[in-house]
């Protein structure tokens, strides 16, 4: 469990970005995964009250801020229009309501977590992450961004045509998962994120044109190959690397069935 | 630090330490029912209502709960005991260890939906471990209170 000797709600970003400056300090999302571990901070950075929960929608995007809970994203009807169910389907195993209703979506995408599958859902959507001094980044490029002491404001997902289709496998309901696939369709590309490999999430694209070379069904299988070809995956205590290669094929070509 | 909040309906002021966690607090307060099963976010034990919601009260700050309004199952009150006696009623509790935080969450699942399915019944309370592996009775004793509710037979 962590520990600490001053708990601040930063009154703006500025002051929550120069409190996190000095080493011994943390900003906070949700708490359950940082409260794990076994330190001692000096101050707790809340960012609860710069209204950062709330997801603004606009004609040409949605705006997320990090203070939104799983629960929302699960909940949220127009964003889950949008996304054809994926993003409640992304967040609906984790642990539970009562958990979903405290994680955070920032402390999920700047967590970059291993086993993550927000960072999964939101890879496979034309998504940036927006930080206070490192201004707007492509998700995909942050995900293998240093960790540094920046602060997530918000996710920004551009509206456009999107198929899209959510898929996980765990050992047991409400455990971390053991492979998470996001497959999407958009600007005419077909792409795959694996995530949980159990290494963070990456994106493989059609770069072989293999969806407008053969039949649509063909092509899910010969993509679903592709794919487990350039992703690599790990051992740990919840699947062999090798089994989760069969999942990547598994789990891809399903989800490109999903969006046909 | 000193944080004012609604406890079960009362206005309350208290000094606390900036790392406490509300499920300390609530029990300080005398809100025994609230348990610490896991401590890793996981079981459901220490469930409270945070502004009507159900979170893990292991896993908040106290000092979040400030200018807020927090339940446990203490307030809840009448909507908590019939769900609670049914349900032992029907013979569905084991140790009952669990029980606290089955009947916060059963009783949020209602709120939110008076009609659920056993599909959504199970999605709602599958971040609450019964180590009996009760679960079975458990969803029984849901589904005949359910019935009850609506005109049904005990």
């Amino acid at each position: 469990m962590i520990t600490f000797s001053n708990y601040v709600q930063a009154e703006s970003l500025d002051e929550a970005y120069q409190l996190n400056q000095k080493k011994g300090n943390a900003v906070i999302g949700g708490m359950l995964w940082m409260k794990m571990q076994k330190k001692r901070y000096n101050t707790i950075i809340d960012l609860s009250k710069l209204n950062l929960n709330t997801i603004e929608e606009t004609d040409e995007e949605f705006k997320i801020g990090c203070m939104v809970t799983l629960r929302d994203i699960e909940q949220h009807k127009s964003f889950n229009e949008y996304t054809c169910g994926a993003a409640r389907e992304s967040v609906r195993h984790i642990v539970g309501v009562q958990f979903r209703n405290v994680a955070t979506v920032g402390g999920s995408i700047f967590g970059r977590y291993g086993f993550s599958d927000v960072l999964t859902l939101f890879m496979a959507l034309d998504c940036c992450v927006e930080l206070y001094k490192g201004g707007i980044v492509p998700i995909a490029e942050f995900a293998n961004m240093k960790y540094d002491r920046d602060i997530l404001i918000r996710l920004i997902v551009k509206k456009k045509p999107i198929k899209i289709s959510y898929k996980s496998m765990r050992n047991t309901k409400t455990d971390f998962p053991t492979l998470t696939c996001a497959v999407s369709k958009y600007d005419g590309v077909m792409r795959a994120v694996i995530g949980a490999r159990p290494m963070k999430a990456v994106v493989v694209e059609d770069k072989e044109n293999i969806f407008g070379t053969c039949g649509y069904d063909e092509a899910c299988s010969k993509f679903a190959e592709y794919v487990c070809g350039n992703v690599t995956t790990g051992s740990n205590l919840r699947a062999g690397a090798e089994y989760r290669k069969q999942l990547v094929k598994v789990l891809v070509e399903r989800a490109c069935g999903d969006i046909k | 630090m000193n944080i004012t909040l609604k406890l079960n309906g009362k206005k309350i002021s208290r000094d606390i330490e900036p790392d406490m966690l509300l499920i300390d607090f609530v029990r300080a307060e005398g809100c025994l029912s609230v348990k610490r099963g896991c401590e890793t976010a996981n079981c459901g034990l220490c469930t409270v209502f945070l502004n009507e919601k159900p979170v893990l009260s292991c896993s908040v700050l106290a000092a979040r709960a400030n200018g807020q309004s927090v339940t446990t199952l203490e307030g809840v009150g009448r909507e908590a005991e019939e769900f609670a006696e049914f349900v032992a009623d029907q013979g569905a509790e084991q140790c009952g260890f669990c029980n606290p935080g089955f009947v916060m969450n059963a009783v949020a699942l209602f709120r939110e939906n008076p009609d659920p399915s056993v599909d959504e019944i199970k999605e709602y309370l599958a971040g609450n471990l019964c180590r009996c592996s009760g679960y079975e009775g458990q969803l029984r004793g849901i589904l005949n209170f359910l019935e009850w509710k609506k005109g049904g037979a005990k």
